[in-house]
């Protein structure tokens, strides 16, 4: 069965989302990073949807839905790398994701993880 | 209105979605929209075939390159047989859902779009007409 895949770094969980997902898919992605919450102990996880070309209600809801579900599992989540027309278009859609922290890029985006997790920080920077 | 070429394409899987903003995606570049009226517009069909798919159990997309006396523009007509929709006004609202949605497709739709129309019959089927002029 097809599934997107899922990256363990350290406490962390890296998502890059390369297709253009069909609503199964991303159902699927929910229950499987959830899933790789528990069995990894995992803090954070990161979402990469900068070849995504549009993100409509029903992905911005499985966004939503991660971040708080990662929330009540003790991870945080940050979605990087959303083209600046899905923004715009998101937003004239109705949806602000509010519950969910973005950054722009990857590099940002793990900053951003590794500072709402300041006990690993020292951990790999030393 | 006047209707250049048209395409109709069936809505009767998820993955049929996916192939319907693949199309409004295709003609929207060749016309030569801008990268954020494309995005709107693949949007826009991407919640309504998905509301043909949901709600009206399945149906089909015609896309149709119209033009007017000033401007070309991408019209697209989703119809299905569903039950159709009793109350249209409450259901443009945003957060109105009948089910586990956010209720932003319609209502978010329209907003996507220049031209938006909507016609439903109780028992025998919507269509939802939208335009987005260049």
């Amino acid at each position: 069965m097809e599934r997107i895949p899922i990256l363990r770094m350290g406490q962390f969980l890296l998502v890059t989302i390369q297709v253009d997902m069909h609503d199964r898919l991303a159902v699927q992605l929910q229950d499987d990073l959830t899933e790789k919450i528990s069995e990894w102990s995992s803090r954070g996880v990161l979402i990469d949807i900068s070849t995504l070309e549009i993100v409509d209600s029903f992905i911005g809801r499985m966004l939503a839905n991660i971040a708080a579900m990662a929330r009540v599992m003790d991870a945080e989540t940050v979605v990087v790398g959303m083209q600046p027309a899905v923004a715009i278009t998101l937003v004239e859609l109705g949806m602000s994701l509010s519950g969910v922290r973005t950054a722009l890029n990857v590099e940002t985006g793990m900053e951003l993880l590794y500072e709402l997790r300041g006990d690993f920080h020292s951990e790999i920077s030393e | 209105m006047k209707s250049g070429r048209q395409e109709k394409l069936p809505i009767l899987s998820s993955g049929d979605v996916v192939l319907a903003r693949q199309k409004v995606r295709q003609w929207a570049t060749e016309m030569k929209f801008t990268l954020v009226d494309q995005t709107k517009l693949v949007t826009a069909a991407s919640e309504l075939a998905r509301n043909a798919l949901e709600h009206g159990k399945g149906g089909h997309m015609v896309i149709e390159q119209v033009e007017n006396s000033t401007k070309n523009g991408l019209k697209l007509v989703f119809e299905d047989q569903g039950p159709g929709i009793a109350d249209i006004e409450a259901a443009l609202r945003d957060g109105f859902t009948t089910g586990g949605g956010m209720g932003l497709g319609l209502g978010g739709s329209k907003r996507l779009v220049n031209d938006f129309q909507i016609h439903s019959e109780p028992g025998k089927g919507t269509r939802v007409t939208v335009v987005r002029w260049k």
